[in-house]
This record gives structure tokens, sequence and C-alpha cells, in this order.
């Protein structure tokens, strides 16, 4: 196995996934603020919500098509890069991205045109609609996706079969209620929301400073503290679901998050701060909080979570296990339509384990031949990197909590101090736009950097997932992503900062203009007067 | 559960096997046209105002049109997982050359008419031509080498392997019979492009249009009757060897396949395939007097027909075979031996048969509530809200 390959395939597979993660959170999030803004424009009928709709609309469309563009690029990859992993689980994994496009991606992508381009098409209600379409769209598709990355966190419903030499599913009942998924899906959308409340705060308090389109300002503030508020509430209390359904679903990341080296009588301590030694196999200067580490993985006080060095003496002897399976598979294999029912048993008991063994495919081709120092080596590689994994789940839970602080201060001025700010507040504001993405390319990074050395969580490890290319191959594409994906953000950033430079392009006397036109159009076109609107 | 085996499971195949080729038409028939349309660009349009207006006819509509062929993508994953990841990783290097048109072209459409220099106008123009005529072509390519046979194997663990480096990987696509399958794709997808303008604009762009439109017409129907003969007496087709089960495990290494022999003998055994090719000329001559004549609607419906036929035919022709590999025949990728599971294949159709029907009829309002021509005032009334 040529590790040059794999190390290449992931880099360019965390870099796009990466990449394509800026651009989600704005619009899953800025989706709904706008479809909210446009609601409060047709329940009240003042200009100043159209302004704003069509202000965050225009953002949300620069944003948009950078999210699609990128989004193609995740699809495609799976088989281009990844070609042993999408034959061996896309009995499991296909079904919910074809689902996503059938289901949510379809709908999102044919109602933003209309969203863009049917103001003077759709009356007022439709055109809510319309909105509202595209902010369920592209929540739905964050569902689907995170059911896919859910199963590959814990794979549930699916089982080997040796005939066709891969996973099958199941059970789809169990796929799309995977509990990983589901705290994972509201855990990611409402980052997405807190992204899109905090970029809406920014740019608007930076009007604020500017003391221009302070209206529209104000109430942007106002709608996107509120959101803002419930999103960061609900961010932390689903990352704390995340966190309990990896205490029984993936230990090792657990532990590795913790740092957490050896087996600790219940409750654990949670360690604040320190320093992981991976060579040592223990943390520097640990600060501990006593019983908080086995209250959130447990909720209790009297169960254990196990520690690094038990949970790799674990995956020893899963790997033993596994070679059992895979013995009892290569023998079926080899005689197909005469395998005994016993020999069937056998692999059946064991199958669960086979994806330890496939562990030593990294070392040898065939796993039965490996020697005592390569499956200690293979257990062993089943500890994820400690130290990046522990601070980044640091910074990222800091940030969290102190989203919770911002969108609280912001939505106390907003609803009872008549909506004024403090400079220093505005300051603040502005300057904080950038970290709610960084804290959600660590939560990625968290949650995939620490599922290896496995692709599908105890299935299939990395090392085996890949297609077998040239690292030429894989030197040409990324080197071609690297610098397509550069222009494309200077592009994408020059764009966003210029009409955020401009402002919004019509004052409120020339809304109130569109408005009556508007009204006339409705009225002249289908000969009954406008589109039933109690607000009209 | 035992749902899903109310279906049996050969025919779930025959019918997923069925919903790719729908896909694909799907995808020729509705982005199709935005990449026609992104092609003709510099040729039909000549001013930024007209450009403009060209842009503008499919600027509310691509993005959903793109679905198809992601859609087409996420299919090929769920229902032929083998497919998907023979296909996308052997054509590696020309598949990220299709991903980059298709990132281009979004960014271009969103971004052009975003500033006002005509050297930045220009760059998109080029990148919404290329965004386009690459995929149109390339698409094209892919499909004649399915035809002609792919260098792949499968090993005993079903892992693909690929062989020759990656330049004879990338330039090995580049063969003549699959070069002249291109150039059918582009100029069927540049005739399709052309009976959209020609519905959806007036005046001097649609005149361009109708030009272009014969010719592409014409050299697509040239292109498709050359590759017909050239399949019969230049390309090897691919067969079973031994008996196979249309029920049997996903497993390609279980059947004896031989490389020899024609394609089109499939139409001595199925004659009644022969009405796929029919509906391509047939499609293809009324287009071309449609654009003589200046019809419209019926325009365009008759493009639809066209490719729909061409499409159909290279699916019809092959059957059961999806992807033939040329170095070990046995590793053909074939509707019987390259499925998902019986169990997967029956919820995903489930899924799709609500959903589909859905997708159809709101695509079919949004284009209701989008009817009628793109006109220069259109574009120069609207700037803030057009592209």
């Amino acid at each position: 196995m040529e590790i040059g390959l794999v190390e290449l395939s992931r880099l360019q597979f965390a870099m796009t996934a990466m990449y394509h993660f800026l651009f989600v959170p704005l619009t899953l999030g800025l989706s709904i603020l706008v479809a909210i803004m446009e609601t409060v424009y047709v329940m009240t009928n003042r200009p100043i919500w159209r302004q704003m709709t069509k202000f965050w609309g225009m953002l949300f469309g620069i944003n948009f098509a950078l999210g699609v563009a990128t989004g193609i690029t995740m699809e495609f990859q799976f088989g281009m890069n990844w070609s042993y992993y999408s034959h061996y689980v896309g009995d499991i994994f296909g079904a919910p991205l074809a689902i996503e496009g059938l289901m949510a991606f379809f709908l999102e992508a044919t109602f933003v045109g209309l969203f863009f381009f049917g103001w003077d098409k759709l009356s007022k209600v439709q055109h809510m609609v319309v909105a509202w379409l595209v902010a369920i769209g592209s929540n739905f598709s964050a569902l689907w996706i995170l059911i896919a990355n859910g199963w590959m966190q814990n794979p549930v419903g699916a089982a080997f079969n040796p005939e066709t030499m891969r996973m099958e599913m199941t059970s789809f009942f169990d796929v799309v209620f995977n509990e990983v998924a589901q705290a994972k899906f509201v855990h990611t959308v409402s980052a997405g929301y807190v992204t899109a409340s905090v970029f809406v705060l920014g740019v608007s308090a930076l009007y604020l400073l500017q003391e221009r389109h302070k209206d529209l300002a104000r109430r942007s503030i106002a709608v996107a503290s509120a959101f803002g508020l419930a999103s960061a509430l609900s961010v932390v209390v689903l990352g704390d679901e995340s966190g309990y359904s990896a205490s029984h679903t993936q230990k090792m990341k657990l532990a590795a998050i913790e740092a957490m080296w050896e087996t600790h009588e219940a409750p654990a301590p949670f360690t604040a701060i320190g320093f992981p030694d991976k060579e040592a196999r223990e943390t520097h200067y640990a600060v501990e909080i006593p019983w908080v580490m086995g209250l959130i993985g447990t909720r209790s006080l009297t169960q254990e979570i196990p520690g690094i060095n038990d949970l790799v003496d674990e995956a020893e002897d899963r790997i033993r296990d596994g070679l059992i399976a895979y013995d009892a598979l290569m023998t079926i294999r080899a005689e197909r339509d005469a395998t005994s029912p016993e020999l069937r048993a056998t692999f059946e008991a064991h199958s669960e384990n086979l994806g330890f063994a496939l562990l030593l495919k990294r070392y040898v081709d065939d796993p039965r031949e490996a020697t005592e120092a390569q499956i200690k080596q293979a257990a062993n590689d089943t500890v994820p990197g400690v130290g990046p994994l522990f601070w980044a789940f640091r910074i990222m839970v800091a940030l969290g909590f102190s989203f919770i602080a911002v969108m609280l201060y912001f939505f106390y001025r907003a609803s009872f101090r008549r909506m004024q700010f403090p400079r220093w507040s505005l300051y603040a504001a502005v300057a904080i736009i950038p970290t709610p993405w960084i804290a959600a390319e660590l939560g990625w990074f968290v949650a995939e950097f620490g599922r290896q050395p496995w692709t599908v969580d105890g299935v299939l490890p990395t090392a085996l997932s890949v297609s077998h290319l040239s690292v030429a191959d894989l030197l040409i594409s990324l080197a071609g992503f690297v610098i397509f994906y550069t222009v494309l953000f200077v592009i994408e950033m020059s764009l966003m900062v210029k009409y955020i430079r401009k402002g919004p392009f019509q004052d409120v006397a020339e809304t109130e203009a569109w408005q009556e036109r508007h009204i006339h159009r409705l009225r002249t076109h289908d000969g009954q007067g406008p589109f039933a609107n109690p607000a009209e | 559960m035992i749902l899903f085996e109310m279906i049996d499971f050969d025919t779930l195949r025959v019918i997923w096997w069925a919903l790719l080729g729908i896909l694909l038409i799907g995808f020729a028939l509705t982005d199709g046209f935005d990449m026609g349309v992104g092609a003709l660009l510099p040729f039909v349009a000549k001013t930024d105002v007209e450009r403009r207006v060209v842009i503008n006819t499919v600027g509310p509509v691509w993005e959903g049109n793109q679905v198809w062929f992601i859609l087409g993508g996420g299919a090929i994953f769920a229902a032929w997982p083998p497919l998907y990841a023979v296909s996308f990783s052997g054509f590696y290097l020309a598949m990220f050359v299709v991903l980059a048109a298709l990132i281009v072209r979004p960014v271009a459409f969103k971004y052009r008419s975003k500033r006002d220099g005509a050297a930045w106008r220009a760059r998109w123009d080029w990148a919404l031509f290329a965004g386009g005529a690459v995929p149109a072509l390339l698409f094209g390519v892919a499909v004649g080498n399915v035809l002609l046979g792919v260098p792949f194997h499968l090993t005993p663990d079903l892992m693909p392997m690929y062989d020759g480096n990656f330049a004879v990987k990338f330039l090995g696509l580049l063969r003549p019979f699959a070069l002249l399958a291109g150039v059918v794709s582009l100029s069927m997808l540049l005739m399709h492009g052309a009976a959209w303008l020609n519905l959806k604009t007036e005046g001097l762009v649609a005149a361009r249009a109708r030009r272009f439109g014969v010719i592409a017409g014409m050299v697509a129907a040239g292109g498709y009757v050359l590759a017909g003969l050239w399949l019969a007496l230049g390309v090897d087709g691919f067969s079973f060897v031994n008996e196979v089960t249309p029920n049997g495990p996903s497993n390609p290494l279980y059947s004896e396949v031989t490389h020899g022999g024609s394609w089109l003998s499939a139409y001595a055994e199925r004659p009644w395939i022969a009405v796929a090719p029919l509906m391509g000329f047939l499609g293809i001559g009324l287009t071309l007097r449609g654009l003589v004549s200046g019809r419209e609607v019926t325009t365009l419906l008759w493009s639809k027909l066209g490719i729909t036929g061409i499409i159909a035919s290279v699916g019809l022709t092959m059957f059961p075979f999806i992807l033939p590999s040329t170095v070990d025949p046995n590793s053909s990728l074939t509707v019987w031996d390259a499925s998902s599971s019986h169990q997967t294949l029956f919820i995903m159709l489930v899924v799709t048969a609500i959903f589909m029907p859905l997708i159809l009829m709101y695509t079919a309002w949004v284009y209701r509530v989008l009817w009628g021509k793109v006109t220069e005032d259109d574009v120069t009334g609207n700037s803030d809200t057009v592209y």
C-alpha cells in the first residue's frame, strides 16, 4: 500500500471539504434569516423589510454560488478518490446522498432562481413561499448529508455480504434514525444559524459605526440576535448530545478528545487544559475539574469511561477476532457454492470485527500472515492524533459559549435598550465575524480527524479506502484545486466586500414606488385584483 | 423486512437501469440547453446587452437543471456503486476537468454582471463558453469510451485497478471513435441550446441562434450516422459466455465475458430497439425544419425527442453491459452484477416514486412563471435583479 497516495487523497478531501464548509453554514442560516425578514415584510407591508430581504438575499446569492459549485466536488470525490470506499459501503452510503438530491437539493436549486428573478412575476405571498422553500431545501440537504456522515461515525443497520465483498443495508430505518446522525444534524444546522447571525450582526454593526443604513442595520441586529441566541444555545446543548452519543458509539474518539489515557473510576474528571503527549501517553500540566467528564459522557456518576490504553488493548483483541472472520471469508470466497453452514456461522460470529483485521492490510497483503509486532502496531494505529483533537475541541467549545454571551448581550440591547448599542460593542461585533467559521471548521476537524484511522468507524480503514491512482494524478488535481479555489475565494471575498460597501441598492422611496407598480401589475395580470393578501 | 421482495431483484435492476437512463436524459434535456447556450454565447451575442439577454434566458433555471446531473451522480452511487467507483476514479483527470468546468459555470453566471469592466465580463464569458462546451464534449467522449471498453480490472476483493500511467489514462481517452462521440454530444447540445434561444430571444440573437443550430443539427446527424457505421465495422462488442443469473449477487467476477462480435447484434436480437435511433433522426430532422421555419415551442420539443433517441440508443445497444473492460472482460460491469442490494434498490425506488413527480410538478410551475421571451428591456431595466 502506497502511503503517499493515501496521505495526498486525505489532504485533498480535507481541503475541499473544509473549503466547501466555508459557504455551507452561511447558506443554512442566511436562507432562514432572509425568509424570516420576507415574512415580516409580507405581514407588516413595510418597505424596509423588503429592502432587508433583498440586501441580505444578494449576499446570500454570492455565497450560495460557491457553496453549490464546491458541493459538486464533494459528491464526485468519493468515486474519484475513494473508489474502494465507494464499492465497499455504496450500498448504504449512496442512498442518503441520492435522497438529498431528490428531496432537498432539487427544491433548493429550482426555487433559488425564482427567488432572485421572480420579484416581478410573483405575488408577495408566493415570493415569500419561494424564500421558505429555498431555506427548507438547504436545511433538508444538511439532514441527508449528515445522515450519510453519521453512518460513517456509527455504522448501524448494515452487514457484510461475503458474496459481494461489501457492506449491505439491513435496515434503512436504523440508518436514518441513527442517534449520531440526528444529534449531528441539529448541532450542525444550529452552527450554521449562529454563523449567519454573527455575519448579519457584524455587517450591521459596521453600518451603525459608519452611520449609514441605520434603519436596516438596527432591525437586522434585532432579528439576528434573537435567532442567534436560540441557535447558540442549541449548538451547545446538541454538542453535548453528540458527546453523549460518542461515549457509547465512538469511545476512542471521545477518549482522544479528552486525552484520557487511563480508565478513571467513575465519575471521571474533565481536563480543562493540559498538554497531551502521545509518545509518553500522558497529559502534562493537566488542570482537571472533577466529575464533569463522567457527567457529560455517561450522564451518571457510576458508569466508567474507558481510557485510551484500555481501548488499544480492546482493539488488539478485536484484530485477533477479526482475523478469524477474515480467514473464514477467504475460504467462503474460494469455495463459493460449496461453503458449509458451519463456516458461514463462524464468519457471522466474528464478522463485526472484520474491519479490525483489515487494519493489517496496511502492513501485509494477507492479514493472516501478520506478525505479533504488526498486530500491536495496528492496534496502536487506532489512536487518533490526541494533541490536535484535544485543543481543537477546547477552542470550539470556548467559541461556542462565547457566542451565547454575544447574542445574549445584543438581544438584551435590542429588546430592552431601544436598539442603542455602545460603540465598543459594535467594534467587537465586526471583529468577531470570522470566529463562527473557525468554530465550524474545528468542529469538522474533531469529527473527521477523530474518526481516524477509519473512514467507516470499525468497518473500513482509511488506508484501504483510496482509489489506486498514481501520485502524479493526485498532485495534478491537488494543485488544480489549490489554484482554482484560491482564485475563486479572492473573487468571492472581493464581491462580498463590494456589495457590503455598496449597501442596500434601493432606498425606501424607491421601494414604495415599486410596490405601487407591482400591485398595479398584478391587478392587470389576471384582471381580478391582486392575489389574496390580507396585508394589502 | 420482507416488503422489498414484492419486486424481484432482476426487475428492480432493469428499473434502475432505465431510471439511470432517464436521469441522464433528463440532464441532457435540461442542463443540456444551458450548456449549449453557454457554448453558443460568444457566437450568437456580440454586444454586452445581447450577451446578458442570452445569459438571462437560462439565468433563473440553470441551477435547478444542474441538479439532474448531481442527482445522476447520486443515483449511480446509490444504485450502481461499482459503476460509480470504477468510472469516477478510472476517468480521474477527465472527471477533474469536467468538475473544473462545472465549478466555473455557476460562479460565472452569478458573478459576471456584478462588475462593469469589459475585461471582467469578457473573462466570465469565456468561462461560460468553456463551462458549456467542455463538459458537453467530454460526456460524449466518455460514452464513446464506454462503447469501446475501458482498461480496468477488479481484484478478488473487488478493488478497481486501472492499467496505464496517468498521461495515457487521460490522453488515452481521446481515441478517434470516442472523439467522434464527443462531437455528436457537443453538436446535439448546441442544437438544443439554439432551439432554446429560438424560443426565449428575439431579433438578431434568435436569428444567429437558428443559423448555428441548423449547422450543429446537421453535424450531429452526420456524426451519429458515422458513429453507427463505425460501430458496425470497427468496434468490437461484448457478450456473456456463460449463463447469467439476473437475480444473482452483485459480484462482476462471477460471470464470464468475451470481447468480440458486434454491439449491433443487439438489433438482431431485439429489433424493437431500432425505435431509439429512429427517434433520434426524426427528432433532429424536425428540429432542423423548425429552426429554418422559425417555429418555437415545437422545435424545442423535437430537439428533446432527438436527444432522447440518441442517448437511449446507446444504452439499449449495450444492454445488459454498462461498463465493459478491455483488459479483463470478466471484470465488466453489467446490469445483472453491478447493482446495489435488493433492499437498497427497492427503498430508493420508493423514494424516487414519491419525489420525482413532485420535482416534475414544481419544475413545470417554475417554467410557467418564467414563460415568455427575455428582451433587451428586461435586462437593462432590472440591472439589480438579473444577471
